[in-house]
C-alpha cells in the first residue's frame, strides 16, 4: 500500500506556510474553509482573511479587485463552486484582464465520492483550459502540491489548481521536479507514453510496471500543467514511441486527452488512447467509482495495449 | 492640458458640455456604443474626476489614488470622454473608439489608462470594489473607491452579494453610485423586473443610502461629500438621471441605450448640447 497524503490540507498548510513571508497573500473562502483548510490561515491571519459565504461570482470578482491593488488573492473553494458557478467572472474579470488571481479548488474529481454528482468536478480542467492566459495545474500527489502553490504565489498572472478530497497516493518519494508548464519524465520508455495528470500519476507508474513485466516498455509523463501543455514533451513521446495513451480523472471532452490530441494531430498524428470519464457517475467510495467509471491502473494498461496495437495500423 | 482640480465651481457645467459633446461625437463615428447611459452619467463622472476623486493623470497606478469602477461597462464613452478631459490620453484619441489597434474597447478593458476594471457582463463591479476596498483599508491608504452601477444593472444576483459583503466588512471607504435613468436593454427598468424600493434594499443591506437628482452638482457633491463623512458602512447613492440627458430626442428614450446616433442626429445634438 503506498504512502498517501491529503493534497488539500497539504495546500491549506502550504498557504499559511507562504503567508509568513508574503504579506500580500490574501486568503478568500466560501464557507467550506474547515473543508478546504484555508480556516488555518484565517486562524493564523485573520485580518488576511476573508469569508464570503457561499456567494462564488462575488469571491472571484473580489479576488480581482484584490489583486488590481497589489494583492495575491487565494481564493480556495470545491472545484464545482470554484470554476462553473462563477465561471463568467473568472472569464471577465481575472481571464480578460489577466489579474493575479490564484484558484486553488479542492474536492476535484469523482473520488469526492459520496456527496455524489453535483459535487464532481469533471468539467473544470475543459472550463479553465479554455481561458486564455490561465495556468492549470494538476499535481500528481501532496509534495507536487506544495511547489504548485508555491509556483502560483510567487508568478504572475492567473493560475488554477485542483486538489482532491481524500488522501491520494504520494508518487513523488524522492523529491519532486516542478515547473511551471513543463513536463516531469518519471520513467522512461520506447514502446508507449502515458500522459497523466492528477492522480492518475500514480495509476499510470502501476500500470508501467506491470506492462514493463510483460515487455512492454512505457515512458510516463506526469503533466501537472494541463494548460499551458508542455507540447514539446508531447511530441517527443510520440516520436519516441509511436502510441500514446492520456490518463485523467475528468470528462473525455476538453481535458487532457483532449489538448495532448489536439497538438498530436497538428504536430505529429499518432494513435491516442484516452482514459477519462465517458459521462457523469454518481455516489459511492472513490475506490468503487475509480472502479466502475474506468479509472484504474488496469484501464491504463489495456489502453496501452490498444494504442501499441494501433500502432504503423 | 488644465489641470482639472484647479476649475472653478462654475466650471463644471462646462465640464459636462465637454463630455457630452466627445460621447456624442465617439459614439457616431464609431457607428455604434451606448449613448444614452453614458449620457446620464455626465454629472456623476464630472464631479469625480474634476471634483472629488484623488488621481493622477500622469500617474494613473498610483497606490494612494481613489478608484472609479465603472460596473456598467458599456457606459464607458462617458468614462473615456472624462479620462481624456482630465488628461489620461489625448482626446483625438477617442476617434478609436471601438475600432481595431484602439486602446478604447468596446466596452471598459485596462487596457486603456485610467480604467480600473475590465467589464462588459453586468454585475461584476461591485464586488470588484469591495476588494479594492478591503486592499486599500489593508494597506492603511486612504484610497476611496467609488462604483457607477446601472439601475437594471441591479437585477444581477452579483450586486447584493456584494452589498451584503460590503457592509459585512463595514467597508466606509466605499460608495456605491446606481445611475436610475429607469431604461435598461429592452425596456423601462419597472416593466423588465421591479426594482422600487431601489434605496430601501440598499439601506436593508446596511448602507447609508440617499437619493439625488443625478443631473445637479450641487446634489450630487454633496451626497459624495456626505459619503465622505460616514463611518462604519458603505455607502450608496441612487442617482435619479435621465437616460439621453442633454439631447432632447435622446432623452428618455429606450431606442438609445445602444445605438449610435445617424450624422445628422449627431450634428443636431451637438447644436443642443453647446
Amino acid at each position: 500500500m503506498a504512502e498517501t497524503a491529503s493534497t488539500r490540507e497539504i495546500a491549506g498548510r502550504t498557504l499559511v506556510e507562504l503567508g509568513e513571508t508574503r504579506p500580500d497573500l490574501v486568503v478568500l473562502g466560501g464557507d467550506l474553509n474547515k473543508s478546504t483548510f484555508t480556516n488555518l490561515f484565517g486562524a493564523r491571519y485573520p485580518e488576511r482573511f476573508f469569508d464570503f459565504g457561499p456567494a462564488e461570482q462575488n469571491i472571484v470578482s473580489v479576488a480581482a479587485g484584490l489583486a488590481a491593488s497589489g494583492k495575491i488573492p487565494i481564493v480556495s473553494t470545491f472545484t464545482v463552486f470554484a470554476t462553473s458557478r462563477p465561471y463568467d467572472q473568472l472569464r471577465v474579470g481575472v481571464a480578460q484582464s489577466g489579474q493575479n488571481v490564484k484558484v486553488v479548488a479542492t474536492h476535484g474529481g469523482i473520488i469526492t465520492g459520496e456527496d455524489g454528482v453535483s459535487a464532481h468536478g469533471i468539467e473544470d480542467i475543459a472550463l479553465m483550459s479554455a481561458l486564455p492566459g490561465f495556468n492549470v495545474i494538476v499535481p500528481a500527489d501532496g509534495p507536487e502540491t506544495v511547489e504548485a502553490v508555491r509556483a502560483a504565489v510567487d508568478t504572475e498572472g492567473p493560475f488554477y489548481i485542483r486538489v482532491s478530497r481524500p488522501p491520494t497516493p504520494v508518487v513523488h518519494t524522492d523529491g519532486v521536479d516542478f515547473a511551471v508548464g513543463r513536463a516531469e519524465t518519471l520513467r522512461d520508455g520506447t514502446d508507449a507514453a502515458i500522459i497523466a495528470c492528477g492522480i492518475m500519476v500514480h495509476a499510470a507508474l502501476i500500470a508501467a510496471d506491470t506492462l514493463a513485466a510483460d515487455g512492454i516498455r512505457c515512458r510516463v509523463l506526469n503533466m501537472a500543467t494541463v494548460s499551458p501543455l508542455d507540447e514539446a514533451a508531447v511530441v517527443e513521446a510520440a516520436r519516441d514511441t509511436g502510441a500514446v495513451v492520456t490518463a485523467e480523472e475528468h470528462y473525455i471532452n476538453g481535458g487532457l486527452g483532449s489538448l495532448v490530441s489536439q497538438t498530436l494531430s497538428r504536430e505529429l498524428p499518432t494513435p491516442v488512447e484516452p482514459v477519462a470519464l465517458h459521462g457523469y457517475a454518481e455516489s459511492g467510495t472513490a475506490e468503487q467509482l475509480l472502479e466502475r467509471y474506468g479509472l484504474t491502473s488496469g484501464d491504463i494498461e489495456r489502453a496501452v495495449r490498444r494504442a501499441v496495437g494501433r500502432k504503423g495500423s | 492640458m488644465a489641470d482639472p482640480v484647479a476649475a472653478g465651481p462654475g466650471d463644471l457645467e462646462e465640464v459636462a458640455r465637454r463630455l457630452r459633446r466627445s460621447i456624442i461625437t465617439m459614439v457616431t463615428e464609431a457607428g455604434s456604443g451606448h449613448p444614452g447611459g453614458s449620457l446620464s452619467a455626465v454629472e456623476i463622472l464630472s464631479s469625480l474626476y474634476f471634483r472629488v476623486m484623488r488621481h493622477r493623470a500622469s500617474e494613473p497606478s498610483w497606490p494612494d489614488r481613489d478608484r472609479f469602477i465603472l460596473s456598467k461597462a458599456h457606459a464607458c464613452p462617458v468614462l473615456y470622454a472624462a479620462l481624456a478631459a482630465a488628461g489620461y490620453f489625448p482626446e483625438e484619441e477617442l476617434s478609436s473608439f471601438r475600432k481595431l489597434d484602439s486602446r478604447l474597447q468596446g466596452h471598459a478593458h485596462v487596457k486603456t489608462p485610467g480604467v480600473e476594471m475590465s467589464g462588459g457582463s453586468l454585475g461584476q463591479g461591485l464586488s470588484f470594489g469591495v476588494g479594492t476596498a478591503i486592499a486599500s483599508r489593508l494597506d492603511g491608504r486612504p484610497s476611496r473607491t467609488y462604483v457607477l452601477l446601472g439601475d437594471g444593472e441591479c437585477d444581477e444576483g452579483q450586486v447584493w452579494e456584494a452589498a451584503m459583503s460590503a457592509s459585512h466588512y463595514a467597508l466606509d471607504n466605499l460608495v456605491a453610485i446606481v445611475d436610475r435613468n429607469g431604461i435598461q436593454n429592452d425596456r423601462r427598468t419597472d416593466e423588465v423586473m421591479q426594482l422600487e424600493p431601489l434605496a430601501d434594499k440598499w439601506r436593508a443591506f446596511g448602507w447609508d443610502t440617499v437619493e439625488i437628482d443625478g443631473h445637479d452638482f450641487d446634489e450630487v457633491l454633496s451626497a459624495l461629500d456626505h459619503a465622505g463623512g460616514v463611518t462604519g458602512r458603505p455607502s450608496a447613492i441612487v442617482a435619479r438621471t435621465v437616460k439621453g440627458k442633454g439631447v432632447s430626442f435622446m432623452e428618455d428614450n429606450p431606442d438609445f441605450h445602444g445605438k449610435a446616433p445617424s450624422p445628422e442626429q449627431a450634428s443636431l445634438a451637438l447644436q443642443e448640447i453647446g
